[in-house]
C-alpha cells in the first residue's frame, strides 16, 4: 500500500503546493509529458502523488480514495455537509486566500447589512413578481449562510464563472462569490455588504478521516507529518 | 428495525381507521413540479426536498409531504365538506444528520371543514391520540394563529407589521425586527449616515442590473417613515414576550392568556376560538387538564399552520422526529386558491416510528 496524497494538477495552486513542501524538504514532481497527470513525492518513503482538480479533491477525501489532499477551505465546506467528521484539518498553507462574500450593486445606497438585503428582496418580490437572483456557484454555503441570518425571498441561480458580470447583464441582482482583493468587484460595480462574509477561505492540507490506514501507511503519515511539521 | 412489509400494513390499518372516521382515500404522485414549493418556502426547500428537472418539465421535487397536492386536488375538484387520507413515501434531504431517514412512510388525514374549526380541530386531534394511546407519547399543542393576532393588533405602522408577520416562523428575525422596532437596538450607522445624506446617490458608480434607481429611492422613503416611526409600545411589547412564554396546561394556558389580552386585546377572538377547541377537545374525550399548550409551539418547523398545531413525541427517541404531527392551515389554502380561501386542518403519521416504539416496549 502507498499513502496518496492528491494535489490540485495544474497553474499555480499546484506550483505554490509544491514549494511548499519543498521548503519541508519533501519534494513533488510531476513525471512523463507535460500533459501526464503523474507524479512523484521525494524525501518520504511510500507516498505516491495523485494529481487532480482541486474541486474534486474534497470528493476524494470522503470516499477515502485519497489519505491527504490540498484544496480550499471553500471547497470543503461547500462539498462536504460533514466535513468535520470526514476529514481533519492538517495545516493550512498560507496561500490561495479567497473569500466567499455577498456583493451588490455599489448604486443600492439603502443596502449595507443582511438586515437591509431581506427588506430590499421583500420588496423586489412584491414589485418584479419573482425572487431576488443571487448568482454564486456556493449554494450550499450561501443558502445556510442566509438561512442563519434569517433572509428570504430569494432565489440562487447557477454561475459557473464570469459571475461579476451576471448583474449587468441582468440574469442576478446580486452574486455571492469568492474574491481575493475586490479589484473585479469594483471593476464590475459591486460593492460588498458589511456583514458578508460568508467563508474565509485559504488552500490547506487535509486529511481523510475515513481512508483505511494500514501500518506501512501509518509510519508513512507520521514521517510525513514530522517533516512538515504538523505531528 | 421493522420491515417495510410491516410498515406497509400498519399504513393500510391506519388507513382504514381514518376511512371509518369517513375520509376518502387519494394518491399523488411522487413527482411535484416544484414551482409552488419554491414560491412558498424559497430556497429553504432545496435543504430539505430532493428536486431533480428535466428540459421539458423544468425543475420538479420528489414529494417532501402530501399535504400541497392534496389540497390543490380539493381545490379543482373537491365538494365541502370533504375528509381524505393517503398514505406512501415522503422524501427528505438529510444534509446533517445522517441518522435521519430520507425517504419514509407517512400515513395522513386531513379534513375541509367550514362550518365548524373547532370541532374539525379537535376530531383530528382526537383521531390521532386514538390510534397513538398505546405508545404512551408525550403530545404537544399550540396555536399559532394567537401570535399572529397579537402582531396585526400592534399600534405601530402598517410596515412594521407586515415586517413581523413576515418573519413569524423564523423567530430569530422576529426578535432582531421587535429589538429594532423598539429601539433597543440602534439602527446601524451606515443607516444613520444614508438618511442624513443631502445627495444619498453621490459618487456612486451607475445603475445596473434590475432593480431600478426609483425601487431604492422608494426604500429610502420607506426607511425615512421608519425612522420618525414612534418605538413599539412598551405595554405591547411586554405583553408579547408574555405571551411566548406561556407554556402551561391548556385551560392555565388560556387564563393566562385571557390576562395577557388586557394589553392586547387583538387576540381575544383567537382566545375565544382556542376556548371553543378546548370544550371541543373535552368533547371528544381528550383529558384537557393534562394537555400541554406553547403558545410558541412549532414557529421553527417550515410548515405553513397559521392556526391550531400538534405534534406526538417519544420520550424513549430523544432524537427522533415526532410521531405525528399536524395542524391548521387556512392560509395555505388562501395561498394555493388565489384567495379562495378553504379552512382545513389534518395531519401526518409514521407508522415506522411506531412499529420501532412497540418494539422497544
Amino acid at each position: 500500500m502507498t499513502l496518496k496524497l492528491g494535489v490540485p494538477s495544474k497553474g499555480r495552486l499546484m506550483e505554490k503546493t509544491f514549494s511548499w513542501f519543498e521548503k519541508r524538504g519533501v519534494t513533488l514532481t510531476r513525471t512523463g509529458s507535460d500533459r501526464e497527470y503523474a507524479g512523484a513525492v521525494d524525501g518520504v518513503q511510500g507516498v505516491a502523488l495523485v494529481l487532480l482538480s482541486a474541486g474534486e479533491v474534497p470528493r476524494e477525501l470522503a470516499a477515502g480514495r485519497i489519505h491527504l489532499g490540498v484544496t480550499g477551505t471553500d471547497l470543503v465546506h461547500e462539498k462536504l455537509p460533514l466535513w468535520n467528521s470526514q476529514v481533519q484539518e492538517i495545516a493550512p498553507l498560507g496561500f490561495g486566500h479567497a473569500d466567499l462574500i455577498l456583493a451588490v450593486p455599489q448604486f443600492w445606497v439603502d443596502v449595507d447589512t443582511l438586515d437591509d438585503l431581506d427588506a430590499a428582496a421583500s420588496a423586489f418580490r412584491a414589485h418584479h413578481g419573482f425572487r431576488l437572483r443571487i448568482a454564486t456557484k456556493y449554494h450550499r454555503l450561501v443558502r445556510e449562510f442566509l438561512r442563519e441570518a434569517g433572509v428570504a425571498d430569494y432565489a440562487l441561480v447557477d454561475s459557473q464563472g464570469a459571475t461579476e458580470g451576471t448583474v449587468k447583464n441582468e440574469t442576478a441582482e446580486m452574486i455571492a462569490d469568492i474574491t481575493s482583493t475586490g479589484e473585479t468587484l469594483r471593476a464590475n460595480h459591486l460593492k460588498l455588504l458589511a456583514d458578508g462574509l460568508i467563508l474565509k477561505s485559504q488552500a490547506t492540507l487535509w486529511r481523510s478521516r475515513v481512508a483505511p490506514y494500514p501500518e506501512e501507511d501509518q509510519k508513512a503519515l507520521s514521517i510525513l507529518l514530522e517533516k512538515i511539521g504538523a505531528s | 428495525m421493522p420491515t417495510r412489509a410491516d410498515i406497509l400494513a400498519r399504513a393500510a390499518a391506519l388507513r382504514d381507521r381514518f376511512e371509518r372516521a369517513g375520509a376518502v382515500p387519494v394518491e399523488t404522485p411522487v413527482l411535484q413540479p416544484a414551482e409552488t414549493l419554491l414560491d412558498l418556502y424559497g430556497e429553504d426547500i432545496r435543504a430539505r426536498a430532493y428536486l431533480t428537472s428535466d428540459a421539458l418539465r423544468g425543475e420538479q421535487v420528489l414529494r417532501p409531504d402530501f399535504t400541497v397536492p392534496v389540497v390543490q386536488m380539493h381545490m379543482a375538484q373537491g365538494a365541502e365538506p370533504a375528509r381524505y387520507t393517503y398514505s406512501g413515501e415522503v422524501f427528505r434531504r438529510q444534509e446533517h444528520d445522517p441518522d435521519r431517514a430520507n425517504e419514509y412512510i407517512q400515513v395522513g388525514y386531513e379534513v375541509f371543514d367550514r362550518t365548524d374549526p373547532a370541532g374539525a380541530d379537535a376530531e383530528v386531534f382526537a383521531l390521532f391520540a386514538e390510534v397513538l394511546a398505546p405508545l404512551n407519547l408525550r403530545a404537544a399543542t399550540g396555536d399559532i394563529g394567537i401570535l399572529m393576532a397579537a402582531v396585526r393588533g400592534l399600534s405601530t405602522t402598517e410596515a412594521r407589521r407586515a415586517a413581523l408577520m413576515r418573519h413569524i416562523w423564523r423567530p430569530r428575525r422576529f426578535r432582531a425586527l421587535l429589538d429594532r422596532f423598539s429601539g433597543k437596538t440602534p439602527p446601524p450607522p451606515s443607516r444613520t449616515a444614508l438618511l442624513a445624506a443631502a445627495e444619498p446617490f453621490a459618487g456612486t458608480s451607475p445603475e445596473i442590473g434590475m432593480r431600478s434607481r426609483d425601487e431604492v429611492e422608494q426604500r429610502i422613503a420607506a426607511l425615512r417613515a421608519d425612522a420618525e416611526a414612534p418605538a413599539l409600545d412598551g405595554q405591547e411589547l411586554s405583553a408579547l414576550a408574555a405571551l411566548l412564554k406561556v407554556r402551561e396546561t391548556a385551560p392555565y394556558a388560556l387564563e393566562q392568556l385571557r390576562d395577557i389580552a388586557v394589553d392586547l386585546p387583538s387576540i381575544t377572538p383567537a382566545l375565544d376560538r382556542l376556548q371553543a377547541r378546548i370544550d371541543a377537545l373535552a368533547a371528544h374525550g381528550i383529558d384537557v387538564e393534562q394537555l400541554d399548550f406553547e403558545a410558541n409551539y412549532g414557529r421553527t418547523s417550515m410548515e405553513y399552520y397559521d392556526g391550531f398545531v400538534f405534534g406526538f413525541y417519544a420520550e424513549r427517541m430523544p432524537n427522533q422526529p415526532p410521531v405525528a404531527t399536524g395542524g391548521r392551515y387556512d392560509a395555505l389554502t388562501r395561498h394555493l386558491g388565489r384567495n379562495a380561501e378553504i379552512p382545513a386542518v389534518g395531519g401526518v403519521l409514521r407508522p415506522g416510528l411506531m412499529l420501532e416504539l412497540e418494539a422497544m416496549a
